[in-house]
C-alpha cells in the first residue's frame, strides 16, 4: 500500500518532471502518507506558534492605521526585510523539493536553484527603488501611478489576486501533505491550523506580525539548512570531490547524477521556463509589496541585496543536502526508505530527502527541528500571500475603485481585516477541495501569470513615457488570458490534471513566460501608440515628474506617509 | 509633488547625469545577468556533453557543478555591486540633486 503510493509519487513526479521541464515539481510534494505522531516535532512547532503569538500581540498593540496594517508602518531595516523578502520566498516547497529533486537527479535540482534565483538581481537593478520611491502600500500604486485609477487598479488587483490564489492553493495543499507526514496530523486538521495562524498574524499583527514570522522562519531555515549542509561536508572532510565520488558510487544512476539529464528538453522550453522564472518574481504582488516596508530607496536595495545573498546561499546548501542525502541515507535503509527496500524509494515520498536527512545527522530532535520549520515556513509564505490579498481588495478595489480615494484609514482597514478572514476561510476551503488534486502546476502558474501580466504592465508604466492607461489594461489582460490559456493547453495541465491522452496538449512547451509576456508587451506597445486621446496626452504629459519621483524619491511617501 | 521642484531637478544637469549613469549601469549589469544565466541554460540545451566533462583524470565532479555553482555566487556579487554603487556613489548625488533643488 505504501510502497504503491510511494511508487506513484515517484511516478508522478518524474512524469511531471519530463512534462514540465520539471519546475512545477518544485511545489509538488505529493500524495503522502500518514506518520506515526512525532511529539518532538509538535513540540517545537508550539514553541515556534507561542513566540510568533507572542509577537503578534506585540505588533497588535502598534498596528493602528491602514499603514501600519499594510507596511509595518515603513519602519523596518533593510536588513530585516532582506531577511523578510528571503522568508517569503524560501517556500517549503523550494526547500524539499529542490533537495528532493537533487536527492533524485542529483545536478537538474541546481537547475531549479538558479533559475528560482535569477529574478533578484532583474528586481534590484530595474525595480526596488522605483518601486519604493513611486509606491505606499500595493503594486498597483505604482503601476497606476500616473494613468486612470479605475481602470489599472481593477486589472492590478485582479492579477495580485489570482497570482495569490493559485499560490495559495499550492502551499495550502503542500502544507496538508507534509504536515500529515511529518507530524502524523490529519490532512484537514493541518489546513485548518495552517489557516487560523496564518488569519491570527495577519488579522491582529499585520504587516508587523508577518515580517517577524518571517524573519524568524528565515533564521530557523537558514540555520538549520546550514547544520545540515556541514554535517553532510564534515563527514567528507569538507571535500565536495568526496562527497560527489560516494553519491556516484551508490546512486542507483551513477554517474548520470553529475549531467545534466532531461530536465530541459527543448531550447523553447528552456527559455521560456527562465523568462518565467526570471521575470515573474519581479510580477509577485506579495513580494512587490515588502519594498513598501522600507523607509528609502537606498534600504530597498539593501533589501535586495540581503535576500539575493540569503536565497543564492540557501540554494547552495539545498544542493549539498540532497546529495548528503543520498549517501547517508543508504546507510540505514530500514529507518528511511518503503520496507528498508532502495528500489521502493523513500518513506513519505521523494521530497522528504531533507526530512530524513535531518534524522540521519541530528537525530529525533533535530528531525523535530526541521518539521516545525517546514510547518513554519509554509504559515510564513501563506501569512504573505494573504496580506497582499487583502490590500489589493481594500487599498485598490475598495479605498480607490469603490470610494475614489475618500476612503478614510479607519474603514480601509476595516474592510482589509475582514478581506483577511475571507481569504483564510477561502484558503482552507481550497486546500480541502484540492486535497487530491494535481497541484503541481499551480507555482508555475502563478509565475506565469506575475511575469506575463504584473510585470509588463509595472515595467512600462514605469520605465516607457508613451505607456497609456489603455495599453497597460489591453496588454496586462492579454498577458493574463494568455498565461492561463496556454497553462492549460500545456501537457501539465492538459494531461496531468486533465487525463487527455498523451502527447495531445495543444501547446508543446512547459512554459508560456515566452510567448505570453511577449504578447503582453507588444499589446501594451501597439495599443498605447494608437493611443492619441485627451486622456492619453495628458498620461504622457504627467510622465516626467513620475521620473522625476521615480529616480531621485522627491515627494515620495517617506516611511510610508508617517 | 511641487512643480517648482520637478522643473528644477530637471533643469539640473545633475539628475541627468545620475540617471543616465544609474540606468546605463543597471542595464549593462542586467544584460550581464541574463547572458551568463542563458548562458548556462543554453548549454544545458544544447552540449549536455561538455557539463557533464569531468574536472580532471580520475574525478567525478562534472564542470557543469562548479559553473552552476558560479552562476549563483556571480548572481549574489552581482547583485550586491550595483546595491554598493547605488547606495554610495549614486545616493550622493541624488542628496545633492535634491539640496539643490530644495535651496534655489
Amino acid at each position: 500500500m505504501i510502497s504503491k503510493s510511494t511508487r506513484n509519487i515517484i511516478g508522478l513526479t518524474l512524469g511531471l518532471l519530463a512534462a514540465t521541464g520539471a519546475v512545477a515539481a518544485g511545489a509538488d510534494l505529493g500524495n503522502t502518507t500518514k506518520q506515526a505522531t512525532n511529539w518532538v516535532a509538535i513540540a517545537m512547532f508550539a514553541i515556534f506558534v507561542a513566540i510568533t503569538l507572542g509577537i503578534t500581540k506585540w505588533a497588535a498593540a502598534k498596528t493602528k492605521s491602514a499603514a501600519d496594517f499594510y507596511t509595518a508602518g515603513g519602519g523596518i531595516t533593510g536588513f530585516q526585510n532582506g531577511l523578510a523578502i528571503a522568508g517569503d520566498y524560501m517556500s517549503a516547497a523550494s526547500f524539499l523539493g529542490i533537495s528532493g529533486l537533487v536527492f533524485n537527479n542529483g545536478f537538474d535540482g541546481l537547475i531549479f536553484s538558479i533559475g528560482w534565483l535569477v529574478g533578484w538581481p532583474v528586481i534590484t537593478f530595474l525595480m526596488a527603488e522605483r518601486l519604493r520611491n513611486l509606491g505606499k502600500f500595493t503594486f498597483a500604486d505604482v503601476a497606476a501611478y500616473r494613468f486612470s485609477q479605475t481602470p489599472m487598479r481593477t486589472f492590478a488587483a485582479t492579477g495580485s489576486l489570482v497570482v495569490v490564489a493559485f499560490y495559495m492553493i499550492a502551499q495550502m495543499v503542500g502544507a496538508g501533505q507534509l504536515i500529515k507526514v511529518l507530524f502524523g496530523l490529519e490532512y484537514t486538521y493541518a489546513v485548518v491550523i495552517v489557516g487560523v495562524l496564518m488569519m491570527c498574524y495577519v488579522l491582529f499583527g499585520g504587516m508587523t506580525a508577518t515580517t517577524w514570522v518571517q524573519i524568524i522562519k528565515a533564521m530557523m531555515l537558514l540555520t538549520g539548512a546550514t547544520f545540515m549542509a556541514l554535517a553532510v561536508l564534515w563527514k567528507f572532510g569538507f571535500n565536495p570531490e568526496a562527497l560527489f565520488a560516494k553519491a556516484v558510487e551508490v546512486h542507483s544512476k551513477h554517474d548520470a547524477i553529475m549531467s545534466p539529464g532531461a530536465l530541459i528538453k527543448d531550447p523553447i522550453s528552456a527559455i521560456s521556463v527562465g523568462m518565467t522564472l526570471m521575470f515573474g518574481t519581479a510580477g509577485l504582488p506579495h513580494i512587490l509589496m515588502r519594498f513598501f516596508t522600507v523607509p528609502s530607496a537606498k534600504e530597498a536595495r539593501k533589501s535586495v541585496g540581503w535576500a539575493t545573498t540569503w536565497i543564492g546561499y540557501f540554494y547552495i546548501l539545498t544542493f549539498i543536502i540532497g546529495f548528503g542525502a543520498v549517501v547517508l541515507l543508504i546507510e540505514a535503509p530500514e529507518l528511511y526508505y518503503v520496507d528498508g527496500d532502495l528500489a521502493k524509494g523513500l518513506k513519505g515520498g521523494g521530497n522528504m530527502a531533507a526530512i530524513h536527512l535531518a534524522n540521519a545527522v541530528g537525530g529525533n530532535v533535530f528531525l523535530g527541528f526541521i518539521s516545525a520549520v517546514a510547518f513554519a515556513t509554509i504559515l510564513a509564505v501563506v501569512a504573505g500571500l494573504t496580506l497582499s490579498g487583502a490590500s489589493a481588495v481594500s487599498h485598490d478595489l475598495y479605498a480607490t475603485v469603490f470610494k475614489h480615494g475618500n476612503a478614510d484609514s479607519a474603514s480601509e482597514l476595516r474592510v482589509s481585516k475582514i478581506t483577511t478572514i475571507c481569504l483564510g476561510i477561502l484558503a482552507v476551503f481550497l486546500g480541502i477541495a484540492f486535497e487530491k488534486e494535481n497541484v503541481a502546476y499551480m507555482v508555475m502558474l502563478a509565475f506565469a501569470i506575475a511575469c506575463s501580466a504584473n510585470f509588463p504592465v509595472l515595467f512600462m508604466s514605469v520605465l516607457w513615457k508613451d505607456c497609456t492607461t489603455k495599453g497597460a489594461v489591453a496588454g496586462g489582460v492579454v498577458g493574463l488570458i494568455s498565461s492561463v490559456v496556454l497553462t492549460i493547453l500545456s501537457a501539465s495541465v492538459w494531461e496531468h490534471v486533465l487525463h487527455n491522452p498523451k502527447g495531445s496538449a495543444l501547446f508543446p512547451y512547459s512554459s508560456p513566460g515566452l510567448f505570453s509576456m511577449s504578447a503582453a508587451f507588444l499589446v501594451i506597445y501597439l495599443v498605447s501608440k494608437m493611443d492619441n486621446s485627451k486622456q492619453a496626452q495628458l498620461e504622457r504629459s504627467l510622465y516626467p515628474a513620475q521620473k522625476v519621483r521615480s529616480e531621485t524619491g522627491v515627494g515620495s511617501s517617506s516611511a510610508s506617509g508617517h | 509633488m511641487n512643480d517648482d521642484i520637478v522643473a528644477r531637478i530637471e533643469a539640473n544637469p545633475k539628475y541627468h547625469e545620475l540617471v543616465h549613469k544609474r540606468n546605463s549601469f543597471g542595464i549593462t549589469l542586467s544584460i550581464l545577468m541574463i547572458i551568463v544565466y542563458y548562458g548556462y541554460i543554453l548549454l544545458i540545451a544544447f552540449n549536455k556533453e561538455w557539463l557533464a566533462t569531468k574536472l580532471g583524470a580520475g574525478m567525478v565532479t562534472s564542470i557543469g557543478i562548479p559553473l552552476g555553482v558560479g552562476v549563483i555566487i556571480f548572481t549574489i556579487i552581482l547583485t550586491n555591486i550595483y546595491v554598493r554603487r547605488a547606495n554610495t556613489e549614486f545616493d550622493e548625488l541624488n542628496a545633492e540633486i535634491i539640496k539643490e533643488a530644495n535651496r534655489k
